[in-house]
């Protein structure tokens, strides 16, 4: 890595293959029918983004990322699909070609627009020369934080942050009385005593020859 | 719980959890430092209890985590958070304003620290109470995932 350039060369290779894989595991996602694969997949989608925001040194990005988008939401995931069926239900021959039409047409503009971009990492774009350059003059004056990541959203945007904590726990109390608090009869079972008061704990325990 | 086919993950997940516990605390303190915070170690810590739910049976995690527990601690992580604000407030500064928790002139930032890191700690309830608030509110109504169902 001494090398300037071969170390460019370097990255710009670590940058073909995490996308290649992010776009190989895309398509994959839209064209398989499985739930439970696809489930996992997205998994994988944000673990290997999780990676490539290393990459371009989004380390706290990259971090929530890889706990929530990876970890997190996978599981929510999966238990919402076991509430549903396996498969996806199949459509008609041509009813994707119009969507398929608007990704193709969105893309072609993203990627016309990104040619204005600045180039990463640029020191005269507005990312760096605006706010984020003041954040950094004044962080360690101001608040003695090393991480300026964090004097941001708990000093200078606590605000901010107290409202996200409120939306996460708006999220999880909606969710709670969506589902009618769901829990609750497994919660009186296990007050009760071990037995599941399902249906399905009726039927003759089988496990060891439906795993085949 | 009575077939143990499942014994190697069952072995290594009783070894992992309680490192993603810790690893979940090494985050949460570590956040001024380094990359982290508590959002992440929120949800770190409710991935282990998850992976708990998932080896071990939702009923186990129920009697260790209390779903009464999780929804409290999703309330009581932003009273925390909120709570700070009026300390702030009642210590004379504007809310959330760090500096005047201990009336200290700028330049000193004790109460920066330590502001931070309450806030933290109530973004580490809110968020874990919240997650496991939702696992369990789709997990409870599937009482066992079975081999099959993959």
């Amino acid at each position: 890595m001494s090398d300037p350039v071969q170390a460019d060369i370097g990255l710009a290779l670590v940058n073909i293959l995490l996308l290649g894989i992010l776009f190989v595991v895309a398509l994959s996602i839209a064209r398989i029918r499985s739930l439970f694969a696809i489930v996992m997949l997205s998994g994988v989608y944000s673990l290997v983004s999780a990676v490539w925001y290393v990459v371009v040194d989004a380390v706290d990005v990259a971090f929530t990322e890889a706990a929530v988008g990876a970890g997190m939401s996978t599981v929510v995931l999966l238990g919402a699909m076991l509430l549903t069926s396996r498969t996806v239900k199949p459509d008609k021959k041509f009813a994707r070609l119009g969507p398929a039409l608007v990704v193709i047409a969105t893309g072609i503009m993203l990627i016309y627009a990104s040619v204005d971009l600045p180039a990463l990492g640029d020191p005269t774009s507005p990312v760096n020369t605006g706010v984020g350059l003041t954040y950094l003059q004044v962080n360690w004056a101001d608040t003695g934080i090393p991480n300026v990541v964090t004097s941001v959203l708990g000093s200078y945007r606590g605000y901010d942050t107290l409202g996200e904590t409120s939306v996460v726990f708006i999220a999880g109390l909606a969710v709670a009385l969506l589902l009618g608090f769901g829990e609750r009869s497994l919660a009186d079972s296990i007050r009760k005593g071990d037995r599941l008061p399902t249906p399905r704990e009726s039927e003759p325990a089988k496990d060891e020859d439906d795993a085949s | 719980m009575n077939s143990d086919h499942h014994i190697i993950l069952r072995a290594v997940s009783k070894m992992l959890i309680p490192l993603i516990i810790l690893y979940a605390f090494y985050v949460q303190f570590h956040g001024d430092f380094g990359p982290g915070g508590g959002f992440q170690a929120g949800i770190i810590i409710a991935v282990g209890i998850i992976l708990y739910a998932l080896i071990f049976g939702v009923p186990a995690a129920m009697r260790a985590v209390p779903p009464v527990f999780t929804r409290s601690l999703a309330a009581v992580g932003v009273i925390i958070y909120a709570g700070v604000g009026f300390w702030a407030l009642f210590s004379g500064g504007n809310f959330l304003e760090y500096q005047a928790l201990f009336h200290e002139p700028p330049g000193e930032h004790h109460g920066q620290h330590i502001g931070i890191m309450v806030i933290e700690i109530g973004v580490l309830c809110g968020v874990a109470g919240a997650m496991l608030t939702i696992f369990y509110a789709f997990a409870g109504r599937v009482a066992e995932i079975r081999d099959k169902d993959w």
